[in-house]
C-alpha cells in the first residue's frame, strides 16, 4: 500500500507545489490537501479540502482518510502576508489541531514534516557566526513572527517526546529565493536601488525554491527524523547579493531604522522587522546535518542569488512565462470522480487486457 | 556546475606552506574556505573577512609597524606554521594600538592569516564595525572559536584582559589584569589547539592613559573617555612564548573549572615575567 500524504496550506505557495511534485511519485497512493485558500498550481489527483485557519477539521480528515504522512507547509514566516492576529492563528493554533489529530489513539499517523524557518535563531549582534541545529537563540524572541515559531517548535518539540513512533522532520529554511515566490527580500531585490543599512554589509545565505522542494520529498522519502537546517552553502555580503543582481543599494539610518521603516512602508518598500535585523547582522546556518543525511544540494547561496537574478532579468522582459491558475472546484472534482471519465484499466484486469 | 559535496572539505585541504621570511609584504593565499564558488563576484569569506581588504590595509599600515612602532619580533618560530592556535596578549592602549601591530606582524611575517576576537558591540557599530569585520575581526563567541580554530585550523588572536587592559591608568601600566575567567583556555582545550602566549611591549606607552571619565561615558554607551595622546612612537617589541599545550580530551562538554583557572593565572604569570624581562633591557620607550 503507497504512502497516504496530507498537506496542509494546499493554497499557499508550497503546498501546492509539494503536492504537485508528490503526485509525480507513483509509491504515493493518496495525497490529500487542506488549506484556507484554493491551490495555485494545476493539480491532478490531490483532493483539496477547505479548512478554516485553525483546521478544526483536520483530526477528522486524519480519521477518515488513513493519513499515513502529514506534511506541514502552513507555517507562516512573511508577516506582510497576513494582520499578526492571523498569523499567531495559523502558525499556533493549527500546529495544535495537527499534532492533538495526530497524536489521537488510533491515528495512523507515522511521519510529520514540519515546514519551519531559521528565523527560530533570531537575529542579534552576539549571535554566533553560525547556527547548528542545536544551538540556542542568543536572545529571547523579539518578534510576532519568531515568537509565534518558537512556540510551533516547542509543540512539536514535545509532541516527539510523546509519540517516539512518530518521525517528526522539522526543516529550518533560511531565506529563499526562486523564479515564483515573492517576499520581501525578493520584492527589495527587484527595486531599482536596494534597501541597505548605512555602514552594515551583513551576511546572507539563502536557498533555491527547487531546493526546498527537493528537501521536502528527500525528508519524506528517507524518513529521517530530527531538526535540519536547510540553507545553501556559502554566505554572501548584502551588497554582493546587490551586485549580483545588478543593482546598487541606498542607505537607511543606522539609528532611527524602524521609523525609517515605517516611512519606506509608506512609499510601498516593505521592510519588516526581521528583516531590517537580517540587513543589520545577517545570519549563517550549518547545513551540513542534511548533508550528512544524504541530501544533495543543486544551488549554492551564490547559484541561487544567480539565477534569480536571471530570471528577474528575464521577467523583465518577456513578462510571466507562468500562466495562471484558477481552480475551480466542480471541475477538478468532476475529473477526479465522475464515472463517465475514461480511467486507465486498474492492475488487476491485466490478464483480460493480456487476451484480447 | 560542480557539486559541492564533492569538493574537498575545509580540514582535508593541502596545509598553508608560508613565503620565506621577509619583511615585505607577500600575498599568500586566502584564508581556506569553500572552493572558490564561480557564482561569486566578491571574496569575502564566511566570518566576513576579505583578503582584498586586508592587502590594501597591510599596504596602508606597513610604514606605521616598520618606521612609526618598529615592530620587533622575537620568537616568531613559536607560532606554528600549520594548524589552528589560540594567541593569547596582553593588552593596552586607550585605542588599542596592540591588536593591528599583531595582525600585520603575523600576517606579513608569517604568511598566515589571523583572525582576531573581540566583544560583538563592534558589530552594533556602523562603518567601524564593518571594517573591523573585513580585516579579520570576529565575535568572541565560544562557537565561533571553536569552529576557526578546530574545523578551519586558523590562527586566532585574543585579548584576555578585556577591556581593563586598554581602561589601565598610566602608572599601571605592564601590571596584567586577571585574565577574565579563563574562557580562553577552555575554547583551546575544547578546540584541541595550542595556546601561544605574546608579550607586547610599547602598546601602553602608544596611547598612555592619563585619566578617564565614567560618568559621560556611561551615557553614550561607552565603557570610559579617556584623557590620552596617541599614538606616539614608542618602540615595539613582540616576544612570543613557547607555547602551552593542554593534555586533555579534546571536545569534552566542560573541562575542571579548577583546572582551567590554574592554567589561565599560568599564562598569565609567564607573560607578566616576560614582559618584566624585557623591561628590564629596554633602555628607552621610543628607542628600545
Amino acid at each position: 500500500m503507497g504512502r497516504r500524504i496530507l498537506v496542509t496550506g494546499l493554497g499557499t505557495f508550497w503546498g501546492s507545489r509539494v503536492a504537485q511534485t508528490l503526485e509525480q511519485d507513483p509509491t504515493v497512493e493518496v495525497i490529500v490537501g487542506l488549506g484556507v485558500d484554493e491551490p495555485t498550481v494545476p493539480l491532478e489527483r490531490t483532493e483539496y479540502v477547505r479548512a478554516d485557519e485553525s483546521y478544526s477539521i483536520l483530526s477528522r480528515l486524519v480519521k477518515a482518510m488513513a493519513v499515513d504522512t502529514v506534511v506541514h507547509t502552513h507555517l507562516v514566516v512573511d508577516p506582510s502576508q497576513m494582520p499578526a492576529a492571523q498569523v499567531h492563528e495559523t502558525n499556533v493554533i493549527g500546529t495544535m489541531n495537527l499534532l492533538a489529530a495526530a497524536s489521537a489513539p488510533e491515528s495512523s499517523v507515522r511521519h510529520i514534516i514540519v515546514k519551519s524557518s531559521t528565523i527560530v535563531y533570531g537575529c542579534s549582534s552576539s549571535d554566533p557566526m553560525w547556527f547548528d541545529e542545536d544551538t540556542p537563540p542568543s536572545r529571547p524572541p523579539s518578534t510576532r513572527i519568531e515568537r509565534s515559531l518558537d512556540e510551533v517548535e516547542g509543540y512539536v518539540r514535545d509532541f516527539a517526546l510523546d509519540n517516539p513512533d512518530v518521525a517528526i522532520s522539522v526543516l529550518r529554511f533560511s531565506k529563499v529565493l526562486g523564479d515564483e515566490l515573492e517576499t520581501p527580500i525578493s520584492r527589495s531585490l527587484g527595486l531599482p536601488v536596494v534597501p541597505a543599512i548605512a555602514g552594515f554589509d551583513p551576511r546572507f545565505q539563502f536557498v533555491h525554491e527547487t531546493d526546498v522542494v527537493r528537501a521536502i520529498m528527500f525528508v519524506l522519502e528517507q524518513q529521517v527524523s530530527g531538526v535540519y537546517n536547510v540553507a545553501g552553502d556559502g554566505v554572501l555580503p548584502w551588497s554582493e547579493v546587490a551586485s549580483i543582481c545588478g543593482k546598487r543599494t541606498f542607505p537607511i539610518p543606522p539609528y532611527g531604522t524602524a521609523v525609517a521603516g515605517v516611512a519606506l512602508r509608506r512609499l510601498g518598500v516593505d521592510l519588516p522587522d526581521e528583516l531590517l535585523a537580517l540587513l543589520r547582522y545577517g545570519r549563517g546556518v550549518d547545513n551540513s546535518r542534511l548533508k550528512d543525511a544524504g541530501f544533495r544540494y543543486e544551488h549554492t547561496t551564490a547559484g541561487t542569488v544567480k539565477t534569480f537574478a536571471e530570471e528577474a532579468r528575464l521577467r523583465a522582459t518577456v513578462g510571466d512565462p507562468h500562466p495562471t491558475y484558477r481552480f475551480e472546484q466542480d471541475v477538478e472534482t468532476f475529473f477526479r470522480h465522475s464515472p463517465a471519465v475514461v480511467r486507465d484499466a486498474p492492475a488487476s484486469d491485466t490478464d483480460e487486457q493480456a487476451d484480447r | 556546475m560542480a557539486d559541492p559535496a564533492d569538493l574537498p572539505r575545509i580540514h582535508e585541504r593541502e596545509p598553508v606552506t608560508p613565503p620565506t621570511t621577509s619583511r615585505a609584504i607577500v600575498p599568500f593565499p586566502s584564508p581556506p574556505e569553500e572552493p572558490a564558488d564561480p557564482d561569486r563576484l566578491g571574496d569575502v569569506d564566511e566570518w566576513g573577512r576579505s583578503e582584498r581588504w586586508r592587502e590594501i590595509a597591510r599596504t596602508i599600515y606597513e610604514p606605521i609597524y616598520r618606521d612609526w612602532f618598529r615592530a620587533e619580533w622575537q620568537g616568531l618560530e613559536n607560532v606554528p606554521t600549520q594548524g589552528g592556535a589560540l594567541l593569547v596578549a596582553n593588552h593596552a592602549g586607550a585605542i588599542p594600538p596592540d591588536a593591528p601591530v599583531i595582525m600585520h606582524g603575523i600576517e606579513t611575517e608569517l604568511g598566515r592569516p589571523l583572525y582576531g576576537l573581540a566583544d560583538h558591540m563592534f558589530r552594533d557599530l556602523p562603518v567601524v564595525g564593518t571594517l573591523w569585520s573585513r580585516l579579520g575581526g570576529v565575535v568572541a563567541h565560544p562557537d565561533n572559536a571553536y569552529r576557526l580554530l578546530h574545523d578551519q585550523d586558523q590562527l586566532v588572536l585574543v585579548f584576555p584582559e578585556g577591556i581593563k587592559g586598554p581602561g589601565k591608568h598610566v602608572s599601571q601600566r605592564y601590571q596584567l589584569r586577571r585574565f577574565g575567567r579563563g574562557g580562553y583556555v577552555e575554547i583551546a582545550m575544547r578546540a584541541g589547539v595550542p595556546i601561544v602566549p605574546i608579550a607586547v611591549m610599547g602598546a601602553e606607552e602608544a596611547m598612555p592613559v592619563f585619566a578617564k571619565s565614567t560618568t559621560v561615558a556611561r551615557r553614550l554607551g561607552l565603557p570610559y573617555i579617556p584623557l590620552t595622546v596617541g599614538y606616539l612612537p614608542s618602540k615595539f617589541v613582540l616576544r612570543v612564548l613557547p607555547p602551552v599545550t593542554f593534555d586533555v580530551e579534546p571536545g569534552q562538554h566542560r573541562y575542571s573549572r579548577s583546572r582551567i583557572m590554574d592554567e589561565s593565572e599560568a599564562i598569565r604569570t609567564r607573560i607578566q615575567d616576560a614582559l618584566h624581562d624585557m623591561l628590564r633591557t629596554r633602555r628607552s620607550i621610543w628607542f628600545g
